[in-house]
């Protein structure tokens, strides 16, 4: 009888392993089958070959992700900090106001970041205004680099916030009692104690940061482009969608190569935190 | 170090504003420029309200939202109660680690992964146009499910199992105990689910842009083949009324858990 039910409970999961199988597993199967066939279904390495000639792009789609998946940690370490020690309250009011910006859309606040970067926008007027040589700085890869710090920002925040949130501060007093100075604490006390949080948090900006291509184009000027700007193309403009799977297919292969040697650097300690 | 670290929280803060207080200020601008600010104005947001498309997009986005939130909720749910009964096994963690491959996955990947299926199909079937609200609902319903899931998941793993098994003893059947004692107990978790996927569909750009055609807009792609143009202000103004809107709801639900943690003091 319990056996039975048991059994029965089982089968309600049943629903959704179709649903995964039909459109989580069978979805990556015609990436892989259409990175190695022609556009008329035969089978060739042509779109595997073809993609040495994208070596650049890749290149520094990892490059930018790295730098602002760098940033944003400097930025969030001490900012989960400072709102991990205020009072109860106040730690919920600023997180709120951190997660409240991700609410919008993020086309429309890259856009106006536009308005502030250009040549004529915002900063430029001001600091002519106060007799400053003007600064270009839209259409440059910083400007892109900024992009993607503004947008994943609260990614990086959040999953550190959440274990520094929970630290037991009596350890940090424990460290400083033992003589640790100010330095010593973060470095061996702190930090390996947020490791989670960091490592959830280096996750969740580097993979949109390698894959974006909408940030790319707006702030860079199309002179930055990115892997995702590449695949974009395949299937918006060009419709070749074999090199898009192709380059969708490396694209995945090279994330899941960072994480893993990420997650050998961090000792295992990698579970997902949000 | 306490000024210090104050006037380091302001900038921080002031960086993440920064976009949205521009926008929110030119929404009011006399003129279409988005740089220049040449006087106060609401011909954006009447602008706005006149548009047909716009509306046409925000009300299709929430149909959307709302319909995929609800299906990925109830697959989510009973996905969860099934897998929990799976203990320990090789099954399990294959379920577990399919479960997380569209959130690992980078966006555009899962977005072309699934143009891909659904014109492979629709090229079998001889269907001209494949892509449109059915294929948006399928996608939105499939990067929903892992949330869901994976909230839910853990919140079965610490209900009581002696209540349920009481429930049986009692004489319940076990679809019954299952609604009246292990249903209730997970009920928050769900709702956070709910939630969950209701904002991340609202909020979806990249395997909608993927995943759509072109019958049925949403508001990120109407957008978006917005901004391909020179936007005008009223996108600012939507922007600015989404903002706030948010903004309230979120004072809203945080006032009433703040009274609702409070109450169980008082008692």
């Amino acid at each position: 009888m319990r056996n039975q039910s048991a059994l029965r409970s089982k089968l309600v999961s049943s629903p959704y392993i179709l649903w995964a199988i039909l459109f989580i597993i069978a979805p990556m199967i015609f990436v892989v089958y259409y990175s190695f066939t022609t556009a008329s279904g035969d089978f060739t390495l042509d779109n595997i070959k073809f993609l040495s000639k994208y070596l650049p792009t890749f290149l520094r789609s990892i490059w930018f992700g790295i730098v602002a998946t760098l940033i944003c940690l400097l930025i969030a370490f001490p900012t989960s900090y400072i709102i991990s020690q205020k009072s109860d309250k106040m730690q919920r009011t600023l997180i709120l106001l951190v997660m409240l910006p991700m609410w919008m859309s993020f086309l429309i606040r890259t856009y106006s970041w536009m308005a502030i970067l250009q040549d004529t926008g915002l900063i430029n007027s001001f600091l002519i205004k106060i007799g400053i040589d003007p600064v270009h700085m839209i259409n440059t890869g910083g400007a892109v680099i900024l992009g993607m710090v503004y947008n994943f920002l609260p990614y990086m925040i959040m999953p550190i916030y959440s274990v520094m949130a929970k630290l037991d501060f009596s350890m940090i007093e424990a460290c400083q009692d033992l003589g640790g100075n100010k330095i010593n604490v973060i470095r061996r006390c702190i930090i390996p104690l947020s490791m989670p949080g960091i490592v959830s948090g280096i996750t969740m900006v580097f993979v949109p940061s390698v894959s974006t291509f909408y940030i790319s184009q707006k702030l860079g000027g199309g002179s930055f482009d990115l892997i995702g700007d590449v695949i974009e193309r395949q299937f918006q403009q060009s419709y070749n969608y074999n090199l898009g799977a192709s380059l969708s297919l490396v694209l995945m292969i090279l994330i899941l190569v960072c994480m893993a040697v990420m997650n050998r650097f961090s000792g295992d300690e990698g579970e997902m935190v949000i | 170090m306490k000024t210090l670290s104050r006037i380091y929280t302001v900038l921080v803060f002031a960086f993440l504003y920064a976009p949205i207080i521009v926008l929110i200020v030119f929404s009011f601008n006399l003129s279409s420029s988005t740089i220049v600010f040449d006087g106060f104005s609401l011909q954006w947001y009447k602008a706005l309200i006149k548009d047909g498309n716009t509306l046409r997009a925000l009300y299709n986005t929430i149909i959307l939202a709302v319909s995929s939130s609800i299906i990925a909720t109830i697959l989510g749910t009973s996905a969860a109660v099934g897998i929990e009964k799976y203990k320990k096994s090789a099954f399990r963690s294959t379920i577990i680690g399919v479960t997380n491959v569209p959130m690992m996955n980078p966006e555009i990947v899962t977005g072309i992964s699934m143009m891909l299926l659904f014109v492979f199909i629709g090229r079998a079937l001889r269907i001209e146009s494949v892509l449109g609200f059915g294929t948006l609902l399928i996608a939105h319903v499939t990067f929903n499910l892992p949330y869901v899931i994976l909230t839910v998941l853990p919140k079965l793993r610490q209900t009581d199992k002696n209540l349920s098994e009481a429930a049986l003893d009692l004489g319940c059947t076990p679809l019954a105990s299952f609604f009246k004692v292990v249903l209730p107990s997970i009920m928050p978790a769900i709702i956070t689910g709910l939630i969950m996927a209701f904002t991340l569909s609202l909020d979806d750009f990249i395997i909608s842009y993927f995943t759509s055609g072109p019958g049925f807009q949403t508001l990120p792609i109407a957008i978006f083949s917005m901004t391909k143009k020179r936007i005008k202000p009223d996108m600012y103004a939507l922007s600015a009324l989404i903002f706030v809107s948010i903004l309230v709801l979120l004072i809203l639900y945080n006032s009433i858990q703040i009274k609702s943690e409070k109450k169980p003091d008082k008692e």
